[in-house]
Parts: C-alpha cells; structure tokens; sequence
C-alpha cells in the first residue's frame, strides 16, 4: 500500500479498494517500524490521525469526499498546528505549542486529508543537510551514512522512505528542491507569495514559500492545488485564483523551448551529477523540447547576496524568540538583560546563531549600505537576467545541486561550502519564480535531481514538463532499499 | 547676553481606528491586561502583520489638515531593540518613505500674534505595549494591550521659539486630530504625548544649539514647565562656560527640573530595514481626493467662519473653535436662541467656568445647548435679568430643569410692571431721606454715579427682580422730580 501515489490513493479510497484508517495505520505502523534509521518525523500524531482517517471513511462513504478526503501527508515542523506542538527543529520552541493553524494546515483539513505528523527539519530551516535539528539530523534513506538534504530533510527522508506519500516543506533558498534532489522525489517551490506564509515560521520573509515534497509531479501538482490559496491574513500572498494543476499535466511538450544557462554547468558541479542532467536534457529533445543555450550573467553574485538578505530578514525575525513570552527560557534569569542573553544563547544552535549575526552585522548603522543595499541591488540585476531569459524560453533546467547526498559531519566544519549547495537553487528564490527538482539518475550510486525555472505564476507548465519526463523515465519509481 | 529657544516636537497620536493597525484586535483603553491582544499582538510564531486601511485614510486626513505632501507610496521599516513590552523585539514603523511629507500650520498666540510651524513629516507606526512595576514581586509584568494600537508620529521642524509657541503648536494638532475625529487626544490616557528637542543660542546666531530632548511629555503644562525650566539649565550652564551635551532628558514635575536619563543606551543602532511582510502602500490621486472631499471644516476655517457669520471678534472665534465639541455646542446654544454673542459670551463665560470646576468636557456638560439657549431666550425677552441668568444657570446645572422651569418653580421672573416699580422706588427713596438730601444738594454730574445706592437698595427689595433698565428711568424720573 505504501507505494501507493496521491493519485492512486485517491483512486483507491474512492473505488474501496482500501479505507482512509487502514491507510493511515498502516504508514503509522511504518513510521514506527522504521523511522528510527531516518529520524524523519520529531512529532507523530498517530491518535489524531486516525480520528481523522475514521471522519475520512464516513464522508467517501456518503459520497461527501473533497480532493484529498482520506489521502495521508506529513507536515514540516515549521507550519503552526493548533495543539501539536511545532517545534521548528529548535530547543527554542520545544514546548510550543500553538492554539492556530497555518493556512496551508487549514487547506488540508479543508480538502480532507489526514496529518500523520511533523517532520524533522534544520533549526528555524537554516541548514542545506538537516543536521542544525535540535532533535538531531536525519538520515538519507539511500544511505544512512548520509545527509537528505535540508532543510526539509525530514518530509523528503519520510517521501522517500515511503513513510508519507506527500509531505509538506518550504523553500527559502533551496529548502524543498536540494533534499529533494538528495532523497530523489520530486520537490515543488512555488512563485512567491502563491502559498500562504500565515502559520508558517518565517526564516527571510521576502524568501519563503511552501510546496510540496512528493513522488510524483502528478502528486505534487495535486497537492499545490491544495497548498496554494489567496489569504487575507498574508499581504504578500498573491490575490489570484488558484489554477487545477492537474489538468496540463498531460499536454504535449514538442516546441518546448528549454533554457540552458551555461553557468549553471562551471567549476564545483560533480561531473557525474552533470552528466545525468544532460541527460535528462537530451531525453527532452527526444519528446520534442529544443534547448536554447542561454546566460544567467549575475549567477555568481546570488549565492553572496542571499546570505546578506536572508540572514538580515532573520536576524529580526528571530527577534521575538526572546523567552519573554513563550518558548524557551533560561532558569532562574537574574534580570532582564540575563533573560535575554541567556534564554537566546541556550535556546538557539549555532547556525541559528551564526546568521543572526550576520544579518545583524548587515544591517548596522555604517555597514547597510555596503551589504544590505547593495544586496538588493544585487538582488534586481538577478531577477532582470531571468526576466530576460523567459522573453527567449520556456522554462529553465540545470542540476538542483552541485553534488549528490554527502556523508553526515562532511561539511560541518566548513559553513561556506555548505552555503555552495544550493548554489544552483537560490536565485529563484531571490527573483520569486517557481522551481522543481525532479529524479534524473543516479551519481555515484545516488540520486540526481534536475532542476526546473519556470516563470511567474507557470507552476502549471512546470508541471506538465515535469510530468512528461516521468511518463518517458521511471527514475522516479525507484525507491530507497531502506524504504523496503 | 540675550539668549533665544529654539524648540522643535515630536508628537505621539494615538489614531483612534476600532482595530490595531496590523491586527483585527480591539483598541478600547482600559481593559483588563493582555485581554486585546490577539496571535499577531503577541507576536506569536508565524503569524504575519496585515494593515488596517482606516490608519491609513486616518493619517492622509491629517496630512492634508496639515497642507502637506501625501506620500503616494509609503513603506514600513522595522525598528530593532529589544524590551519585554515590544513583542516582536522591532517597531513596525515609517522611516525613508512616511505617508505624510512636509507641510504646514499656522498656530495662533495669546497676544493676538500668529505663526507658521513647517512640519518635517509624519510617519504610521505600532505603539508597544507597557510594563508594570509594581506588585509583581521583584519581577514585572507586561500589559499588551496598547501593543499594535496605531500611531502617527507628528515631526515638526525647529520653528518654535518659546514655551508658549510649544504648546501653541501642541493645542493646535490637538485642535486638527480632535476635528477630524482620528483620535480622542486624551493626553491623560497617552492618547497624544509629546517629546520635545530643546536647545538655545545667541539672539541673531544662525547655527542652532546642541539639543536635547525631553521625553514623555503628558500634559499642556508640563510641556510648557519643561520647556522653560530646560532651556534655563541650558542657559545657566553655558553662562557658568558648560557645554550641553545631546542626550535625552526625563522630566520631574514634582521637583520641576530635568535630569538625564542614563546614557549607555544612547549609542543604540535600531538597524532600520524595510519589513518584508508587508508591501509598500501605494495611494491613488482618485482615493487622496476623495479623503479630501470628506473632510470635515477645520479649525481655521470654523474660526474665520464664526467672525464673519455670527460677528464674533477674532479672539472669541479662536477661543470657540480650538474644541470641535465647543464649536458645535457654541452653535447649536447661537442657532436655537438667535442670539450668537451673548451665546459666545455665556459658552466661554459660565459654561467653562462651570466645566472647569467639574472637571468636565463639554459634552458632558451638566447644562445641555438646548437649556442654555433657552436660557438666554429669556434673557433676550426680558423675562430675566443677566444676573438673575446666572442664579438660574446654576440651577440648571444642579439639574432642575430647563430655564423656564427654573424660572417658575424659584419664582424668579422679571418685575417689569411700572406700577410695581414705581412703588418700590417709592418706598426706597421714602426710606432714604439722607442720600436724597445729598443728591439734590450734589453737582449735576455727580448725581449719575450717585444713583448706585438707590438702585441697589430697590434691587434688593425686589430680590433682585426688578427690571434694571426700567428702575434706572423711573428712579431718575422721581428723583429729578424732587430737584
């Protein structure tokens, strides 16, 4: 049952060929059995979830059932779950529990799916290997030795694993698309503002967006169908209606016109991992694509710019975790200013800490002009290179990571090589547009993932590229052999 | 030496909008603590600012009030720091980009005399919440209520050269939000506070002082003490060859001196950056017209239109437009008596007297405009005497009914029947052989002055009933009758 798509889970409740509660039982029996190798879930809400599954079977039973009505998913320890603890992967928020749900929580519960739980993440989603947990790191099913990726490590390790069959996850600066190329399932990160932010703890608000970590494109097109809603209650969310991603999914993709960058093929891209992204490319060609060699000149600035502007963002952000109000606080506090100084540098790790000071170092007096501004300037001439691109292609494709999973501790020591692996990812985040990481291959026995740019609000052609490329490979349908 | 005082204000206007400017929380003052203070107040984990659009209509209102710039796009920055009262440790605030640009006001003076003050800007912001220090143990607590209530903050230029044009400047802005009915300005609630940037400098020098600045200033009078007592340490240490040093200074209104307040904190870098859940605000010429199209007549405009429409001086129609309340009260009393200056004269006479004693704002006037009109209707018909007026206004406001009321139930109509009055005049001058030997004997021009005493003497027995004018002209009849 638990290579079961979204697709096929729909289909399976419907035709009762299964119930919502045996479904659900049956991945909770998994994540119990197995999850102790990946460590991919910190929350598990097995008794909520099952009342959920029950409330399920009754609505497909009376023919009442909306789009996910009974289909299981896990949800990334960042979106607030109105009395499940969410954590955020940090010591800080250990004991937080919220009395609200995100609105991409409410959009599930709305569309009838069941929350098996919370997936591990790195702490306050700042990490590229899932390590910066405070409940420690996750594993990569492909290899427990290895990282899956961060920081949604944990919803790819449980996608992966088969222990969810959707899993929710948010993408500042590579955080759906990297684990996903890590764990080879298929990651989605939105246009900007196309998903809510309410209920979702921000990291750099101008930089965060959630999407979906699944199996398929199909299922990931089912579940940002879902995610994605105009809301009130999110200024930046965007007040367009939500397409049904589903229905290009199967139009043909001949005439395509694909975008390659030939900066996103330099020095740093393991040659194995490029050579499965040609291809993937080539593979295009044959289902009628034409490539188009195309040039993302301030590539290399965006890696630089984003640890000013996101680390900025951050340092206020984090601001409120003062341990005044909720959360973590230091004991015995001497006065206020111990409160502070205590509460923070116990709560918090030390990447969380790292860019706090950076952003803060950023944005002082003397020195903003110097990063934080010219970090925004950096940050127009890149969104301008896409903007260019898109008036000659379609979509954009290149490799989602210089590498493939490495081991667990390889990069520790080093945070600017760590900062490298999403070298390739960052800059849609910077410009806003939608990007994918698809399986393509395996590299030195691991998975590869290919990464798709589409333009602003195309997550539907995105898609059906995607889409086609899964009917013509089955790189895809290849599972962990610890999933087994 | 003679020395000059250059002040420039910082003004604190609580908007008076029924949510927070970033919340669906309530405003209302004087709830228990943290009990309207929602998610977003509390600056609970995800959760995300969404403006209110009456701030915003609130704060273009008073700009244009102010004849200012509209700042068509105008974006909120975060102010960083941390203290327990500001939940998401930055203010929510306007810095390179305000809604409200340069403008200006005229303020008018005791001494009849009237000045232009440039505004420098004004900016929305989030007000925090407050800290209690008391009965907490050794520990404080934190009320968030106010935390997230919206605020403009009102920038003058240094244009104000003594105490009195401070609070000139202050009374004035209140005037405006209090017309526009964008804040209650209640001071005693911090509903308007005020900082004020003090400095001095040689009469004819061009370069201003270095200033300071009083913080937390909360009421009319304080500003005007602080200002001057400020300005006197300034002068005295400079005097003894001292130099001031910028710094922020609290106010003391026990002992009436300023003292600094602690100075580490001032090196404080707020790291100001645009805030990145919330779009830039960008404002149609369409919907700035249309703010413009509904605003209420302002101050000036009222006064300039109480001086030519009911004949007031310029002195009582600025006395009479500084309060909308008073305005409108003043109007309704001229409207429904006919009678606009003696209705000038009892509104700022009696009535604020009155209020003044009580402590009370016009609109909780113990004598309503309808009872005070129909008060001065009698008057205008003779019914009363002006003096006799005063006796029943009293009255009215221990709530005994309206005039007419008043007037039957103390029995207290006008003598106006000759033949009572000529009896009365009779008698008093019967009863006062002495001064009437005296007057007949006195200078022809003395002899005016010296009916006081027979006037008064029939006012008396008439209980003060008597028809003045017509006592006057009978008495001087029989009296003259006697030469």
């Amino acid at each position: 049952m638990h290579q079961l798509t979204i697709a096929e889970i729909i289909r399976g409740l419907r035709d009762k060929q299964f119930s919502s509660v045996e479904l659900t039982s049956h991945y909770l029996e998994r994540i119990q059995q197995l999850d102790s190798q990946f460590n991919s879930f910190i929350t598990v809400t097995s008794e909520q979830a099952l009342k959920e599954a029950a409330t399920a079977d009754a609505r497909l039973a009376q023919g009442d059932a909306p789009a996910l009505c009974g289909v299981p998913v896990a949800h990334k320890d960042i979106f607030c779950t109105n009395g499940v603890r969410t954590s955020c992967g940090s010591k800080m928020l250990d004991n937080f529990v919220p009395p609200y749900d995100a609105t991409v929580i409410h959009n599930f519960q709305q569309a009838g799916a069941i929350s098996l739980g919370k997936t591990n993440m790195d702490e306050f989603a700042m990490g590229s290997s899932n390590e910066t947990s405070y409940y420690g790191a996750v594993k990569n099913p492909w290899d427990v030795e290895r990282i899956p990726g961060g920081s949604s490590g944990g919803s790819a390790a449980a996608v992966a694993a088969l222990l969810a069959p959707g899993a929710t996850a948010t993408d500042t600066g590579g955080s759906i698309r990297q684990p996903a190329a890590m764990t080879g399932t298929t990651g989605l990160k939105p246009t900007y503002g196309r998903v809510s932010r309410w209920g979702m703890i921000a990291f750099a608000s101008s930089l965060d967006q959630g999407g979906p970590i699944t199996r398929t494109a199909e299922d990931a097109a089912l579940m940002l169908s879902i995610m994605a809603s105009p809301d009130a209650k999110d200024s930046t969310c965007l007040d367009r209606p939500v397409q049904d991603y589903t229905a290009q999914l199967n139009d043909a993709i001949a005439g395509l016109k694909i975008g390659v960058p030939s900066e996103y093929f330099g020095e740093g891209l393991d040659s194995e991992v490029g050579a499965r992204v040609q291809d993937a490319l080539k593979e295009y060609e044959k289902l009628g694509a034409e490539l188009v060699e195309i040039s993302l000149p301030h590539s290399k600035l965006a890696v630089p710019a984003y640890y000013v502007i996101a680390p900025a963002e951050a340092s206020a952000n984090l601001s409120r975790f003062d341990g005044v109000r909720y959360g973590y606080r230091c004991e015995n506090p001497a006065d206020l200013r111990d409160l502070y100084m205590r509460s923070r540098g116990e709560g918090f790790g030390e990447e969380v800490k790292r860019r706090i000071l950076v952003g803060s170092y950023a944005l002082s007096a003397g020195y903003y002009d110097a990063y934080y501004n010219k970090a925004q300037q950096v940050r127009r001439l890149i969104k301008q290179d896409f903007v260019d691109a898109f008036d000659k292609v379609d979509v954009i494709m290149g490799p989602t990571a210089p590498n493939p999973a490495f081991k667990l501790g390889e990069k520790n020591a080093d945070p600017v090589a760590m900062y490298l692996e999403d070298i390739y990812t960052i800059a849609t985040n910077l410009a806003g547009l939608p990007g994918m990481s698809i399986p393509c291959g395996f590299a030195h026995g691991l998975p590869v993932g290919l990464q798709i740019i589409g333009n602003y609000l195309d997550e539907a052609r995105m898609l059906n590229v995607a889409h086609q490329f899964q009917q013509a490979s089955d790189w895809h349908q290849q599972t962990a052999p610890a999933a087994e | 030496m003679e020395w000059e005082v250059v002040i420039g204000l910082e003004v604190h206007v609580q908007l008076a909008t029924q949510s927070k400017i970033f919340s669906g929380a309530s405003t209302a003052f004087g709830a228990d603590p943290n009990t309207q203070a929602c998610a977003v107040d509390l600056a609970m984990p995800g959760t995300l600012p969404v403006p209110n659009e009456e701030a915003f209509r609130f704060a273009v209102m008073f700009g244009l009030a102010m004849n200012a710039e509209i700042g068509k796009r105008s974006v909120f920055e975060r102010k960083n720091y941390f203290y327990p009262d500001l939940p998401k440790g930055y203010q929510t605030t306007q810095l390179e980009q305000p809604i409200v640009g340069e403008g200006q006001i005229e303020i008018h003076l005791e001494d009849g005399s009237s000045k232009t003050v440039r505004l420098h800007h004004a900016h929305l912001e989030e007000d925090a919440g407050k800290s209690l220090h008391e009965d907490f143990h050794g520990m404080s607590g934190i009320d968030l209520n106010r935390a997230g209530t919206p605020l403009i903050e009102i920038v003058s230029e240094p244009d104000m050269r003594s105490a009195a044009e401070a609070v000139a400047y202050l009374k004035k802005i209140h005037s405006i939000v209090t017309y526009l009915g964008i804040s209650d300005g209640d001071m005693s609630q911090g509903s308007l506070r005020c900082d004020a940037n003090v400095s001095v400098r040689l009469k004819g020098e061009e370069e201003l002082g270095t200033r300071t600045e009083i913080k937390n200033l909360n009421s009319f009078r304080f500003i005007e003490k602080a200002i001057k007592v400020e300005a006197q340490r300034q002068i005295d240490l400079i005097e003894d060859g001292g130099r001031v040093v910028q710094e922020t200074r609290l106010y003391d209104a026990d002992k009436n001196e300023t003292r600094s307040m602690r100075s580490k904190e001032v090196a404080n870098d707020y790291r100001y950056f645009p805030c990145p859940d919330l779009l830039p605000v960008v404002l149609s010429d369409e919907y700035i017209e249309q703010v413009r199209g509904d605003l209420p007549e302002l101050p000036d405009a009222k006064c300039a239109r109480f001086e030519k429409e009911y004949g007031l001086s310029a002195y009582d129609a600025d006395q009479l437009t500084q309060e909308r309340l008073t305005a409108n009260y003043f109007e309704q009393v001229a409207a429904k008596s006919g009678e606009a200056k003696l209705a000038a004269n009892w509104v700022m006479g009696e009535v604020a007297a009155l209020l003044n004693r009580e402590e009370k704002s016009i609109e909780q006037s113990p004598v309503n405009a309808e009872h005070l009109a129909g008060l001065i209707a009698r008057i205008k018909d003779g019914t009363i005497s002006s003096k006799i007026a005063k006796q029943v206004f009293e009255a009215m406001a221990n709530g005994d009914g309206d005039a007419d009321a008043v007037i039957e139930a103390k029995g207290l109509k006008q003598v106006s029947d000759t033949g009572a009055i000529e009896k009365l005049v009779d008698d008093v001058i019967a009863a006062s052989s002495a001064q009437v030997e005296n007057y007949r004997n006195a200078d022809p021009d003395k002899r005016p002055k010296m009916m006081g005493f027979f006037v008064g003497q029939i006012m008396k027995a008439s209980k003060g009933q008597a028809n003045p004018q017509m006592i006057n002209k009978i008495l001087k009849e029989k009296l003259d009758a006697l030469l």
